[in-house]
């Protein structure tokens, strides 16, 4: 008898509205499997970056629930909702890196939400946090670069940085906000390595925005199409047909 | 060949607006000399006694140290008690006043206050000063620590309005608490700029609290405005010598603290 | 491989040390300084009380007062603020000149610009107004002339650094085709600061504006006349119209060099 693996996050019933009232989010219903990298795709302005804003609650949903192990997240408040939110880690498409800060510091900021105020103000961090900063460092490839500035790299170190941070969370699910919209093809493929590596690694879900298609296809395990505030594709990549792009993106002089 | 129809017009023209507006100068120039009654004769009289006057200040005399380094001394702890109280003020001043961190009906009455401290000149908050809580040190306290806030508050405030917010939704998604995010993000953006700021506040303190004891609000002024009165202008020369070189090693001690801070 | 001791340190000793003692040496300054001060504690307890007087006394402010001395002081502070911000540029340019390391090689002249305008701007205009007062008596002339020096630390400082900022490709273009320096100057370095120049100016001449209204309480015409007179008769409420009127020329000015800016930027 197989018995279900106990789902790390669940969605129900998610729905967003922007002040003026009109619906960004109309509905989201998500089941996430362990561990696996889910890309969601799908036009600009649909809500996919709003949704995985809501998942850790930089934005507040409008209604529905967001349960993360049995404990539904919306409803947290105080030292629970400290302790759920520093288990999702976050990437950016900006990188969001601490500019004025240098590299090492921005990754150890991973620890933040496990610091208190004090030990944080004078920068106590622990010797195992610090020994697994460097880990990620060289992981990463940066190692040369650990005190330098923030400001001083190239984008696609910066996002490296930015990957390092997350880990630095000990997630339980990584969200990455279009990591690689603003980076060129290869650095993009290398960002999409490194992210599924960790998701491998760690046994993590990812759930990733894109929206370079191809990439999608490439890495994912699960592909997830949105179009106005709605979900209409849920499905693996080999299923992605053109038709099935064509419902999600809309218009069919892009499809080749 | 073609001849091609060229537009060969002077590619420099005269724009009335432009002459319209040196007109206007050239006339409020000639009318604001009138009407101060500017005589060529007064102003050679005055060159002349200018000259004697720059003679009775020389040499300059310190025979009477003492007294100029009182004045000095009171000049300093005025500066630094005002430039300490003002600077811890400010931050909480400054912070209120972002409208990037608090809602408006907490913003706005604090930016008002702080436009309030900075419209007048320090001498006519030092009279106030003077007229409620008497002559001496602590008028001018008082007064430099209103004109501080109205400098710092203001440019602490801006400059946190203007930080990158992407930087706190980064360290805020850590789960980190409002303080660390705070300790992250926001003043890691902010806080070489508000060293910057408070080290030209101090020198501007500096500057001030050599100037408002001319009403009665202690230190160096005071000194000075005596040694007018009485014609000293030898001592006043001293006096000003001090002044100034007290300002110069100012500004070489900033650079160093701006150079380890940053 | 993980038997490497990584260590990490925000600051290196050095830096700490340095920074320890700056915090150090402020602190001690602090308490030394609130220690020696002279301060009799029971005016300080009185203070709320007194200001509370005082205030009580400047209100209900004189308003027809306004058209019989202060409108005309107002116009005088005015001018004076204007006349004395001109008479600044224009001695304030060729120390700008000598004191830009790009333009003028001699580091002689260099120095010497520099020591005149770290004078003029380290003596307040109010001490200048003493001295110009001594010198051409209570006017309006000491007051143009204080403000006038005063301004030229201000605005040499910042023209020189404008113009040692100036792209110097359009320098060496104009020098090789065999120009006369002073043609350089309007065709090359001019246009490139200007605009740095017009906000000088007009920042120095808001400020200017409120420095003029106090010039008059040591003699130096203006405004600051008819409050030290008010303030010697002990007439609170003429007092009151007179910062009244200061506080409205002074935000009228602000929204002037504003408008300026808009246009011009």
């Amino acid at each position: 008898m197989k018995i279900a693996a106990k789902s790390p996050l669940i969605i129900k019933d998610l729905t967003h509205a922007y002040t003026s009232g009109s619906l960004v989010l109309k509905g989201i219903n998500i089941t996430v499997n362990s561990p696996e990298i889910i890309a969601i795709i799908g036009p600009s302005g649909t809500g996919k970056s709003t949704l995985l804003r809501c998942i850790n609650r930089l934005v507040e949903a409008t209604s529905g629930e967001i349960i993360i192990d049995d404990i539904n997240f919306c409803k947290s408040k105080g030292i629970l909702f400290k302790k759920q939110r520093r288990r999702l880690g976050m990437i950016f498409q900006e990188y969001n890196l601490v500019e004025r800060l240098t590299v090492i510091e921005n990754i150890l900021s991973g620890r933040l939400g496990y610091m208190t105020f004090w030990k944080a103000a004078r920068r106590k961090f622990s010797q195992k946090d610090i020994d697994q900063a460097f880990d990620l460092l060289d992981f990463v490839g940066l190692t040369e670069h650990s005190k330098k500035r923030a400001d001083k790299l190239s984008g696609g170190q910066r996002q490296r940085v930015g990957i390092a941070r997350a880990i630095m969370q000990d997630p339980k699910i990584l969200l990455a906000d279009e990591p690689t919209s603003s980076l060129d093809p290869k650095t993009s493929v290398e960002i999409m390595e490194l992210i599924s590596h960790f998701s491998r690694e760690k046994k993590i879900p990812v759930l990733i925005n894109l929206h370079d298609v191809n990439l999608a296809k490439r890495f994912a395990d699960r592909i997830i199409g949105m179009s106005e505030g709605h979900i209409i594709f849920d499905g693996k990549p080999n299923d992605l047909t053109d038709d099935s792009l064509k419902q999600i993106y809309g218009g069919e002089s892009w499809l080749k | 060949m073609v001849k091609v129809n060229q537009n060969r017009s002077n590619p420099f023209p005269k724009k009335l607006s432009t002459t319209l507006i040196w007109l206007v100068f050239i006339t409020y120039l000639v009318y604001l000399i009138n009407s101060f009654g500017l005589e060529w004769t007064r102003f050679v009289d005055g060159l002349s006694y200018a000259n004697t006057l720059i003679e009775r200040m020389m040499p300059p005399n310190f025979s009477r140290w003492e007294l100029l380094l009182d004045g000095l001394w009171e000049s300093i702890e005025i500066s630094v008690i005002a430039s300490s109280l003002g600077i811890f003020l400010s931050l909480f001043f400054g912070l209120f006043a972002a409208r990037n961190l608090m809602p408006i009906y907490v913003s706005a009455p604090v930016r008002v206050f702080i436009a309030l401290c900075r419209s007048f000149h320090p001498i006519i908050i030092a009279i106030l000063f003077v007229k409620s809580v008497g002559f001496g040190a602590l008028a001018g306290i008082l007064t430099l620590i209103v004109a501080s806030i109205g400098f710092i508050a203001k440019l602490f405030a801006e400059s946190i309005e203007e930080i990158s917010s992407k930087q706190i939704e980064a360290i805020k998604s850590t789960g980190a608490s409002f303080g660390s995010i705070i300790i992250f993000s926001v003043l890691p953006q902010v806080f070489s700029r508000f060293i910057g700021f408070s080290t030209y506040q101090f020198d501007s303190n500096l500057r001030n609290s050599t100037m408002i004891g001319i009403v009665g609000a202690g230190g160096l002024g005071g000194t000075l405005f005596s040694a007018f009165q009485r014609f000293d202008y030898d001592f006043v020369a001293a006096i000003l010598i001090t002044i100034v070189s007290v300002i110069l090693f100012w500004e070489f001690l900033s650079n160093v603290i701006r150079r380890i801070f940053t | 491989m993980n038997n490497i001791n990584h260590s990490w340190e925000r600051f290196t000793v050095r830096e700490r040390l340095s920074r320890t003692i700056v915090y150090v040496i402020s602190v001690i300054t602090f308490v030394w300084s609130l220690k020696t001060v002279e301060i009799i504690p029971e005016f300080l307890y009185d203070a709320p009380e007194q200001m509370a007087d005082l205030f009580t006394r400047m209100w209900p402010i004189d308003f027809a007062f306004y058209p019989i001395k202060v409108h005309d002081a107002l116009i005088e502070t005015v001018n004076i603020a204007t006349l004395g911000t001109l008479t600044a540029i224009l001695m304030s340019i060729p120390l700008a000149i000598m004191s830009a390391s790009n333009i003028v090689k001699n580091p002689i002249s260099h120095w010497v610009a520099r020591f005149f305008l770290v004078s003029s701007r380290s003596v307040n205009s109010l001490i200048w107004a003493l001295f110009f007062v001594a010198i051409f008596g209570p006017g309006v002339i000491a007051g143009v002339l204080a403000i006038g020096f005063r301004s030229i630390g201000f605005i040499g400082k910042l023209l020189g650094e404008a113009l040692e900022e100036v792209n110097m490709g359009s320098v060496e273009a104009l020098r090789s085709t065999g120009t006369s320096w002073p043609i350089i100057m309007i065709k090359a370095y001019w246009p490139q600061v200007k605009p740095a120049f017009v906000s000088i100016i007009l920042f120095r001449w808001d400020i200017n504006v409120r420095e003029s209204a106090v010039l008059g309480m040591v003699g130096a015409g203006g405004i600051g006349v008819v409050i030290n007179d008010s303030l010697n008769l002990f007439e609170w409420q003429r007092v009151s119209i007179s910062l009244l009127t200061i506080f409205v020329l002074v935000i009228l000015a602000e929204i002037l060099v504003v408008s300026i800016r808009k246009r011009l930027i």
